[in-house]
């Protein structure tokens, strides 16, 4: 960063170039009095209280002026307190004085102005007129807009504007009627408020304020436990509750920003629902037991069902040190690869997928490159409801003059920012990106440099392109051909360009397909490889991409080193000291059904809930009463522990310490804000005891930094991602030594394939399995809540939560509506090939005619009874995005 | 949609400057700014509802609700003020059971108050579509409307 020399108060003082003369004082520990100044929005100049004297300019707003060499300020002098004395004066005359019970107390910053300025209780008590009562909003369950209390400084404006792009609130009348409202006046609840609290947190005095606000006595810097973003949170907690979240601004993912979910989803922490004692089935019914008798039996149990027998589902949610001990023990103690978690259920085609064309199945990018791309092609990500905080940098980019390109079959909330919509039918995935591949081939914007050196398999490839004619891709897609040459002729001209995309690329039947015709995508153009330019699966959990990179995989180790590779097997047979199978275990589908068949009678379930979770779920339900014995770990009571005979409580993210790896390939620390609720363990404390019971050796950690120590060495990705190097900020793997800094893109010399090309798939059209028929008109698709996470154990838990959203709802088309006789809110069955279900509709033209869509967030609407479980017949994916279905009006 | 909107915008070319014009445009035809409207001027112009009402509401030339039928302006100006308007619009408001700024639901009157109409040496007075009345006590209101609920039986 270049620095300029400017003079302050007589002070010689260094800033950043760029930088506003306000931001440069504070930087070096000068208070300018301000209002209407933050660092991250634009200079609004309107509340003049920042003025200085700057020498050849006179009196100026310092938070419009950037610095400038030799640049000599002057603070304070007569003058400029007169005008700042005047302009607080008016300010504060009609603002409520309510200091004592304001939640602002003590970290406003009109106080702190007053106080620096100084007023006169004459004057004060002079200019104070009437005080109207103005309108206070408290709709929002997180939060309060009290007009009594705004300076109308704009900074909530902004926010929304500038950094969120959701405008949700503006000014509203004018002169001195001029209020913070939403359009037509509606309460926030109704608006179009994501309640993100983004305006909350930056407003300076107490007209925006937190609802369930408490200082809290301490804070921990950890990791947001919601999506796989990976936002860097302070955590506050009193006495042995957390009380509080706020953003981390040197948090690399997110610098700052929170969703609804991060900044307000913590209550399921201190829920009274916790599991807080083990609990074992005895005589069929579940009665609270000692630690010491539930391990024992559960080791005593496990020794009996060793090898293929035995499975066991990983979690997606847990630490990767857990994640690593847990398998571990499954292969070095129980003696099987039959380990697997819920990747299989979102993003298991990217990992086969990208493993095949670029050898490595990770976002290819960092988060914060996102912003410098000039054309996203966003297809199969609501990133705004799914990936928030994420969505905040393609907003940036747009903002920045990039193009984003939205391809999905619904008319999500980003297609509001995007340049071009391409709204192509459920399955078409393949058909539309070769599509695009046509046009880029026809009219010769491939990059034939990239293609000639860093790939191969190209003839093939274009062989398969052949089949791919416009007409035909115009008729499968839905999408009209001059769109899809745009988006081709955008995406392959306006570099750097980069593909975000999400499950609705991979749950599919043939998701692995999907994946590949991104891949190929970006190689015929050669956007990869590059800052700002790649393939990047956005990852679903929290540490989804650290559930995998942990070898909670039925084929591969730590690291992805295959179980069936020799080498690799000797040295974890040295490392761990115990016969290993070579055999690659059953996927997470596969358990489900190995299960029904009665071949593995044991299961052990760390942090999951298929039964909600798990497509076309009554097969689980079907199969679990026929375990022997199943084990489940968890912070609540879930619809799939309800099978298990010994249920052990598991402390939350808020009472461990651990790593979590992030979409963008980021090793972050988590660290505790309160001690273990009841007596809950951690999950890697546990299985440990459950290995050291069986006799195991190489379960003795004492720490989850030992734990890391082994992941080091056994792990090449993770090589030199200590504990140490990952205090501040974290690390991207790969990492190989403690030397080395981290990897931001990959792919930039050569592809982690085996020839270091990377590689073109041919491919061909494949339906999905179902398609509507007489019988099932419909496509049921899936899709996610802003305001829940997966199958909401923890977002259930938090009121505000739920009242935001409080239910299914299936949404329908009006024209479908029409066709159905259905109105708005009324119930109605819908059925599927598997199942039927009650369900409220919503009518929206969010799903085109022809396209219905629900979430599987709730218990008591179990979506996934319905979905299917056709699989992809590499990655054993199942077809959650596409079913046949029908809707029938229920009879009064 | 082929509704009203298409034809009503068909001469703007979705140009973020046009807002006013449309805004006024809007009014001039239907008399009054819908929550509908500002919907579609929004998603016409690509720019955010906020926005849109923010602007409306900033100029006082724009309503809100459709107007009665007797459109009632009641002058706030100085001489009006200092010559007892604010009693005037007292009665007013007690004589057809709305505030200014409203439209009663019969759409039989809507009041709103104004800046100086020029007329100060009528002070206080108010204008009841294009005709003024002038040097008004809360009597003579009360005869206004009074006379006005026997016309309409
Ligand atoms: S909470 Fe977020 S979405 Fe709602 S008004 Fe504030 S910044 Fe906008
Ligand atoms: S609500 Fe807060 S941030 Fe918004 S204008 Fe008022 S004082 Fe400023
Ligand atoms: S974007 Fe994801 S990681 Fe960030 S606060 Fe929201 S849920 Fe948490
Ligand atoms: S802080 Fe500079 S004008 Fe308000
Ligand atoms: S002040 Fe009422 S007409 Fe001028």
């Amino acid at each position: 960063m270049e620095r300029v020399n400017i003079v302050i108060d007589n002070i010689p003082v260094s800033a950043n170039k760029g930088q506003t003369v306000i931001d440069a004082a504070r930087d070096n520990d000068i208070y300018i009095p301000n209002l209407c100044h933050h660092e991250d929005l634009k200079p609004a100049g309107m509340c003049r209280l920042c003025v200085v004297e700057i020498s050849g300019r006179g009196i100026t707003t310092s938070c419009t002026t950037t610095v400038e060499e030799g640049m000599n300020v002057v603070t304070d002098s007569t003058g400029i307190s007169e005008i700042r004395r005047t302009t607080t004066e008016l300010i504060s005359a009609n603002h409520t004085r309510t200091c004592f019970t304001c939640s602002k107390n003590n970290h406003c910053e009109l106080q702190r102005v007053t106080s620096f300025v100084g007023l006169d209780p004459d004057v004060d008590s002079m200019m104070r007129h009437r005080i109207e009562q103005l309108p206070v909003d408290d709709s929002n369950p997180f939060f309060t807009l009290d007009m009594n209390k705004c300076v109308l400084c704009g900074i909530c404006v902004r926010t929304c504007d500038e950094l969120q792009g959701i405008n949700a609130i503006d000014y509203v009348n004018r002169g001195p009627h001029t209020i913070i409202s939403t359009f037509n006046n509606q309460p926030l609840f109704d608006s179009a408020c994501k309640s993100c609290g983004e305006c909350v947190a930056r407003c300076p005095v107490g007209a925006l304020t937190f609802k369930e606000f408490q200082n809290p006595s301490r804070e921990a810097r950890t990791i947001c436990p919601y999506c796989g973003v990976g936002c860097s949170i302070y955590l506050g907690s009193r006495g042995n509750s957390v009380v509080s979240v706020r953003g981390d601004r040197e948090g690399p993912a997110n610098r700052g920003s929170l969703c609804v979910k991060g900044r307000f989803g913590y209550e399921f922490v201190n829920d009274t629902q916790r599991l807080k004692v083990p609990l074992i089935r005895k005589n069929g019914v579940l009665v609270e037991a000692g630690w010491d008798e539930a391990l024992d039996l559960i080791a005593e149990k496990f020794s009996g069902y060793r090898k293929e027998r035995f499975a066991c589902f990983a979690s997606a949610k847990c630490t990767n040190e857990e994640n690593y001990v847990i398998q571990k023990f499954t292969r070095a103690v129980m003696g099987t690869n039959n380990i697997d978690h819920c990747a299989r259920l979102c993003h298991a085609p990217s990992v086969s997928g990208l493993a095949q064309s670029f050898g490595s199945g990770a976002m290819t990018n960092s988060i914060d490159e996102i912003s410098n791309t000039r054309t996203i092609f966003a297809i199969g990500t609501n990133t705004t409801y799914a990936h928030p905080v994420l969505a905040l940098q393609i907003k940036k980019a747009v903002r920045n003059g990039g193009t984003l390109i939205v391809a999905n079959p619904k008319r999500i909330d980003l297609c509001s920012h995007a340049q071009l919509f391409l709204q192509h039918r459920p399955g078409t995935d393949v058909v539309l990106m070769m599509g695009m591949m046509r046009v880029i081939m026809d009219e010769g914007l491939e990059d034939p440099e990239f293609i000639a050196e860093r790939t191969e398999n190209f003839d093939l490839f274009i062989e398969s392109l052949r089949e791919f004619d416009l007409d035909f891709v115009e008729k499968t897609t839905g999408v009209p051909k001059e769109k899809l040459q745009q988006a081709a002729r955008l995406y392959a001209r306006e570099k750097p360009s980069s593909i975000l995309y999400a499950m609705g690329i991979t749950q599919h039947s043939h998701g692995t397909d999907n994946v590949l015709a991104v891949s190929n995508l970006a190689l015929l153009t050669g956007n990869i490889g590059k800052l700002s330019t790649g393939v990047n699966p956005l990852r679903g959990q929290n540490n989804v991409q650290g559930a995998c990179d942990m070898g909670a995989l039925p084929n591969v180790y730590p690291g992805y080193q295959k179980v069936d590779d020799e080498r690799v097997r000797g040295k974890f047979l040295h490392a761990w000291g115990a016969d290993l199978s070579d055999r690659p275990g059953l996927t997470h589908t596969e358990i489900v059904g190995a299960i029904d068949r009665g071949e593995i009678k044991a299961l052990y379930q760390m942090g999951e809930n298929p039964v909600l979770s798990e497509a076309d779920s009554g097969k689980i339900m079907k199969a679990l009463p026929k375990l022997d014995f199943f084990v489940v770990q968890d912070i609540f009571m879930t619809k799939t522990a309800e099978y298990a005979d010994v249920i052990l409580p598991a402390a939350s993210f808020a009472e461990k310490e651990g790593t979590f790896t992030n979409t963008e390939r980021r090793v972050q620390k988590v660290r505790p804000a309160i001690a273990p609720v009841g007596e809950s363990r951690a999950d890697w404390q546990i299985t440990c005891e459950i290995a050291r019971r069986m006799g195991a050796g190489g379960f003795d950690y004492t720490s989850p930094s030992q734990i890391m120590d082994e992941i080091n060495r056994l792990t090449p990705v993770y090589g030199g991602i200590t504990y140490e190097r990952v205090e501040n900020g974290g690390l991207q793997w790969p990492c190989p030594d403690t030397g080395h800094p981290g990897t931001g893109f990959l792919h930039g010399e050569k592809f982690q394939t085996l020839s270091g090309k990377g590689r073109f798939m041919p491919l061909r059209y494949i339906p999905s399995a179902e398609s509507p028929c007489s019988d099932y008109p419909l496509i049921l698709t899936t899709d996610r809540s802003l305001y829940h996470y997966h199958t909401s154990t923890m977002t259930g838990r938090v009121r505000g939560l739920r009242m935001l959203d409080p239910g299914e709802l299936l949404l329908v088309n009006p024209a479908d509506a029409d066709i159905f006789g259905i109105e708005d809110k009324e119930t109605v069955m819908i059925t599927t090939r598997r199942g039927s279900l009650d369900v409220k509709i919503k009518i929206t033209d969010i799903c085109p005619p022809g396209i219905v869509s629900m979430t599987f967030h709730f218990e008591d609407t179990h979506t996934n009874l319905l979905t299917s479980s056709a699989l992809d017949p590499g990655a054993k994916i199942p077809e959650t995005k596409v079913a046949a279905a029908r809707i029938d009006r229920v009879r009064a | 949609m082929d509704d009203k909107f298409v034809e009503l915008f068909q001469d703007f070319r979705a140009k973020e400057e046009e807002l006013i014009p449309l805004l006024q445009h809007v009014q001039n035809v239907e008399g009054f700014i819908s929550e509908t409207a500002m919907k579609r001027i929004a998603s016409f112009l690509n720019i955010p509802e906020s926005k849109v009402f923010s602007v409306a509401t900033f100029y006082a030339q724009f309503r809100f609700a459709p107007i009665g039928k007797k459109h009632i302006m009641l002058c706030r100006g100085t001489a009006c003020h200092v010559k007892n308007a604010p009693k005037i619009l007292d009665e007013i408001e007690n004589q057809i059971n709305i505030k200014a700024g409203e439209t009663r639901e019969d759409l039989e009157y809507s009041l709103e108050t104004v800046a100086c109409i020029g007329a100060c040496s009528l002070a206080p007075c108010i204008v009841i579509n294009d005709e003024v009345k002038a040097n008004l006590t809360t009597k003579a209101v009360k005869k206004i409307f009074r006379d006005d609920r026997k016309k309409n039986g």
